[in-house]
């Protein structure tokens, strides 16, 4: 389980809870998203853009 | 009485920052005195000649205004930005702007609705309307890109009023993802007049909208016509109120409702089609295009017109971060710059040849395209013509 941050606007990504709104249930690891994922608040940036947080 | 923001930067020191448009933004509560204003000079003069006032302050005392006014330098310093964000009193007042455009629109149907008006005089007025709605487009584009809930639900609630309930989808994950591309139809390319692009830009919009919303909730195992969908939720809010206003007000709503949302929709096409003309962001090696530069959109950083439409003109701030609010969006130089706002804009923008012989000199000789046609986003029908023209490689007969 992990966290990602988009660079861009801070949008964060958390496996364990994935994006219910956009159709990403809990638990829904980041590396299975779309290969075309953009963010889903500023639509800048791409999922190879997307920042490993450590808690 | 003003508020001051401080920060003391571990590098820069102490930075201190006035917003001197914090009060001019009030403005925006005003506005609905812009389409009223005619229906008030009728009374008082019972000449239906002043129900076109309106449109004289939007298309020739705005575009004078900002050639009087001119350049904004407020410009808040990036390390001032959080605050400024943080500040609720902004954020209040792009809030309130949502009941009025109901209640504008209402006001004016009824008073189309109940006089006896000749063809001309309802037609001003549903183009009056229209372009207040319009204004409510671009409040549900600043609310529609902010984070909190509630903000997008108003930004779906006033895009209700023009009938434009797809927007916000289909603006924050289609054209924010393709802007400045040949793939979107939000991107106008050099040598399309805009009685072209809006054949391509309604229709384009409207399908990638209803699109994206489908795959999401597709991936939530539902279907397209279902109460999730937030298109409908939004188109549902536009049949009662559009469907009241008939029921009430008989069948001279039916063309009325229609001009007005045709003119609210075009003041986005208008808007569309000024703010990314010809620009192109080059394919890297991956197949994908380069991030959205500021040099990916125009500018206009004209005070007057930037406090009716919430800094909307500083569009490459926006585009490089769009969640920024707008009290916070900043202008930069070195970047294009559109020779008024967008009122005159758009007036130019509907006299074709008059557009090109303005802007194509313009765009080729931004630094970063330098008369090279092959970094501009060419209407693919005219590419030979444009090619014969300006040929290719740096210009030097483009200096403006």
């Amino acid at each position: 389980m992990g966290k990602y941050r988009c660079p861009g606007c801070d949008y964060t990504y958390d496996d364990a809870l994935g994006d219910s709104h956009e159709g990403y249930p809990a638990g829904t690891p980041f590396e299975s998203l779309p290969e075309d994922f953009t963010c889903p608040d500023c639509a800048v940036r791409y999922k190879e853009d997307f920042q490993r947080i450590d808690d | 009485m003003s508020t001051i923001y401080t920060v003391n930067h571990p590098e820069q020191g102490h930075i201190e920052y006035t917003d001197r448009k914090r009060y001019l933004w009030m403005l925006s509560l005003t506005m609905p005195l812009f389409p009223l204003l005619g229906i008030a000079l009728y009374f008082a003069s019972d000449s239906q000649w002043m129900l076109g006032i309106p449109l004289f302050f939007g298309y020739v005392i705005v575009p004078l205004l900002d050639y009087a006014f001119g350049s904004d330098e407020n410009n808040p310093p990036e390390e001032i930005v959080p605050q400024l964000e943080q500040d609720r009193y902004y954020r209040l007042l792009t809030w309130l702007t949502v009941p009025m455009h109901f209640i504008v629109l209402i006001g004016i149907a009824c008073f189309v609705g109940t006089q006896d008006l000749t063809v001309w005089s309802v037609l001003a007025l549903a183009i009056i309307a229209g372009m207040y709605s319009g204004l409510g487009i671009n409040t549900a584009h600043e609310l529609g890109h902010k984070k909190p809930e509630f903000e997008r639900l108003l930004a779906k609630i006033v895009l209700a009023v023009p009938t434009y309930g797809h927007f916000c989808i289909e603006h924050n994950r289609g054209h924010h993802r393709d802007v400045a591309t040949p793939e979107d139809p939000a991107s106008a390319r050099m040598g399309e007049s805009i009685y072209k692009f809006v054949l391509r830009e309604i229709p384009g919009t409207f399908k990638r909208g209803w699109a994206v919303e489908k795959e999401r909730l597709a991936r939530l195992g539902k279907s397209e016509w279902s109460i999730h969908n937030d298109i409908l939720q939004s188109y549902a809010i536009s049949a009662v109120l559009q469907g009241s206003l008939i029921i009430a007000f008989g069948w001279i709503m039916i063309p009325f409702l229609a001009i007005h949302n045709f003119w609210a929709w075009y003041q986005l096409t208008s808007a569309n089609y000024i703010e990314h003309y010809g620009l192109l962001r080059q394919k890297e090696a991956s197949g994908r295009y380069e991030r959205c530069q500021p040099y990916h959109s125009w500018n206009a950083n004209y005070i007057f017109s930037n406090i009716l439409l919430f800094h909307l003109e500083r569009h490459s701030d926006h585009h490089a971060n769009p969640t920024r609010r707008y009290q916070s969006l900043r202008n930069f130089d070195g970047i294009p710059e559109l020779p008024n706002g967008y009122y005159g804009m758009y007036l130019l923008a509907y006299v074709p040849w008059l557009w090109y012989k303005v802007m194509d000199k313009r765009l080729l000789a931004l630094p970063h395209i330098n008369g090279d046609l092959a970094k501009v986003n060419i209407d693919p029908q005219r590419r030979d013509e444009i090619y014969a023209k300006y040929g290719n490689g740096p210009h030097l007969r483009l200096a403006i």
